[in-house]
């Protein structure tokens, strides 16, 4: 990836992007979906994509996929 | 406290079982919080593990933080056990609870000995922070400058207060939320809404190609 590319992927914004409260509301929901293999981007577009540019709440979700692997 | 109101029947086996023994009294409900309470607390404490890398906040403040959030959860977990519908595992529910537990806490600590300061503007690590080759710094100032000129220009006065400070300065959005008193969320929307705007500006001035994604 070139210089230009990735400070372009760093400003690209996705009208999509359903931002931290809605997306924290349904973590345990899409993480289990992930776990079980299903669809979880295809149900929840919004929060794929905010998990995409949102730091924070990747390294929520992150956490979290984790922890419930391991259950 | 309520019991959550799912029927058992909905729920898997385990969840309905944690349902059922925190929905009851005396020695069955104290078994099972104190069960619950172990894992939260095993969870807190692999989590801060985890994130201890990109903390400033190290050795025993990290398991005062990891116990503090597992009592914290818990806490939670119980006044909100209502809420809980059966869309996932209950486990996994409660786990969220921890999880964001961990974030916050490590939110407020990492100011107790932070590793750079609000409105520091080191905009000479700019290149570092959008991993640029240092081989190729001299390439992309044209490019970094402008978008330097933008957020001088055309953000707002707090668009570019929190652009220079988590962008620029890398200090943490949830660190800087605990600073400035603002919710994660709306921290997010002002660094999105400068993202689009900066983005924009460089379309505008033929730096970057026409928008993708970004409609809105």
């Amino acid at each position: 990836m070139s210089d230009l590319e990735r400070l372009e992927r760093f400003l690209r914004t996705d009208p999509r992007d359903a931002g931290c409260d809605e997306a924290m509301a349904v973590l345990h929901i899409y993480v289990d979906l992930t776990l079980a293999g299903g669809d979880a981007a295809g149900r929840y577009p919004g929060v794929a994509a905010h998990l995409l540019a949102c730091g924070p709440c990747a390294e929520d979700f992150t956490g979290l996929l984790a922890a419930a692997a391991g259950e | 406290m309520e019991c959550a109101r799912l029927p058992a029947a909905d729920l898997d086996e385990e969840s309905a079982a944690w349902l059922r023994r925190l929905g009851t009294a005396g020695r069955v409900r104290e078994m099972a919080e104190r069960e619950l309470h172990a894992r939260l607390v095993r969870i807190a404490l692999a989590e801060v593990r985890r994130r201890a890398p990109a903390t400033p906040v190290a050795g025993p403040e990290l398991d005062d933080v990891a116990h503090q959030a597992a009592g914290d959860a818990m806490l939670a977990i119980l006044a909100k056990l209502a809420d809980f519908r059966g869309e996932s595992r209950f486990i996994t529910w409660a786990y969220r609870f921890v999880i964001l537990e961990v974030s916050a806490k490590l939110g407020r600590h990492y100011w107790r000995n932070p590793p750079a300061v609000l409105d520091a503007g080191q905009w000479e690590r700019l290149p570092d922070r959008f991993g640029i080759d240092p081989a190729r710094h001299a390439e992309s100032a044209d490019l970094l400058a402008e978008v330097r000129r933008v957020v001088d220009e055309e953000l707002t006065a707090h668009q570019r207060r929190v652009f220079t400070a988590i962008v620029v300065d890398g200090i943490p959005l949830d660190a800087l939320a605990v600073r400035l008193g603002l919710r994660r969320n709306a921290l997010y929307k002002v660094i999105f809404d400068a993202r689009r705007k900066i983005r924009r500006a460089l379309v505008a001035n033929g730096y970057l190609e026409e928008p993708g994604l970004e409609q809105r």
